[in-house]
């Protein structure tokens, strides 16, 4: 329709979104990857979901362990299906940027956690019973 | 002398030529920035690891969190996720009309989810347990605020490009622009899973 003057430019930037990645599914993805991503997203949200209100542990910390690996997992699964991460595109520079930030969140996370449970383990011993009654 | 008079007749040119560098730097110009939100988000997950224990004697996320409201919202961003993987589909193969279709959908599942979290917004801070009541809910409301804040931008985005896609077609700037707002849309449903994760769940176990 309206578009149909404009193909030819649009083939050449489609061309050149493609130039380093290797051919069309790399950019994009099809159906079959979206429906795939999907599916797998769907049960991959279930799980913790059911693990958490359905108490199938005893154990909290298993269940706290379980929730964070499949989380772990689904964003994996959304970064290959739906945002189409692989080590070709751009060439290889979006993959350098997301290990590089990737690095970063791991230090400002374990960092944080880290050095204010040491803060908080180096206070003062107080019991709950005091803690109820600061100000 | 005829060499400065040449300059002077030489016209100027403020662009670059190559026409197949901007695509290719747009998409990880892009990514980049996405990357940078993602820093943003790390430290709003570590102040609410560190602070998330915190209730000064007041309710705690067993209390509070519906996690049948959360899973349902978890849902609404899920599917918004995969119309829009539809209307991308459809976008190449320049079908206009299913690409607004999708992306029309893809917005209302994007409402639906900012409905759902406003109204449990409301819900606690009628309950008491607004952002003043304690630490864990000063960074519970920062950090499901601020993506929260992000979906509605991407919304007003979604909405922007539907305008532009209507009047202009699917032209090549309309679809670098829609293929932006689908990394910056997928981007946000990653971080999500970190929020029903980290915080709901793994919050709601205590």
């Amino acid at each position: 329709m309206s578009s149909q003057p404009h193909a030819p430019a649009h083939e050449d930037a489609h061309n050149v979104h493609h130039g380093h990645s290797n051919g069309h599914e790399a950019g994009h993805g099809t159906l079959k990857s979206y429906l795939i991503g999907f599916s797998l997203s769907v049960i991959l949200t279930a799980i913790p979901f059911w693990l958490v209100m359905g108490g199938v542990f005893d154990s909290k910390l298993l269940t706290a362990f379980f929730v964070m690996g499949i989380g772990v997992v689904q964003i994996v699964v959304h970064m290959i299906f739906f945002l189409h991460m692989n080590p070709r595109s751009e060439g290889g520079w979006t993959m350098m940027a997301l290990i590089f930030t990737l690095v970063l969140v791991g230090i400002t996370l374990a960092g944080s956690l880290w050095v204010m449970h040491h803060l908080n383990a180096n206070m003062m011993p107080m019991s709950p019973e005091m803690m109820k009654n600061m100000p | 002398m005829s060499e400065t008079r040449l300059q002077e007749t030489e016209k100027p040119e403020f662009y670059l030529t190559e026409e197949h560098h901007p695509e290719g730097s747009t998409m990880l110009g892009f990514w980049l920035y996405l990357m940078s939100d993602c820093l943003i988000f790390a430290v709003l997950f570590a102040t609410h690891g560190v602070l998330g224990r915190s209730y000064a004697a007041g309710p705690s996320p067993a209390d509070l969190f519906d996690l049948p409201l959360v899973a349902i919202n978890t849902a609404m961003l899920l599917l918004s996720s995969i119309t829009y993987g539809f209307a991308m589909l459809q976008m190449e193969r320049n079908a206009k009309a299913e690409t607004l279709f999708w992306l029309g959908v893809t917005g209302l599942f994007g409402a639906a989810f900012l409905g759902l979290e406003l109204y449990e917004f409301y819900h606690l801070i009628h309950e008491g347990a607004g952002p003043t009541r304690s630490a864990f809910l000063s960074s519970f409301f920062t950090l499901v605020g601020t993506h929260g804040l992000h979906v509605t931008f991407g919304i007003v985005w979604l909405i922007t490009l539907m305008v532009q896609v209507s009047m202009h077609g699917l032209i090549a700037e309309n679809k670098r622009r829609l293929m932006c707002l689908s990394m910056f849309w997928h981007f946000l449903d990653v971080v999500w899973i970190g929020v029903f994760s980290f915080v709901y769940l793994i919050g709601y176990l205590g």
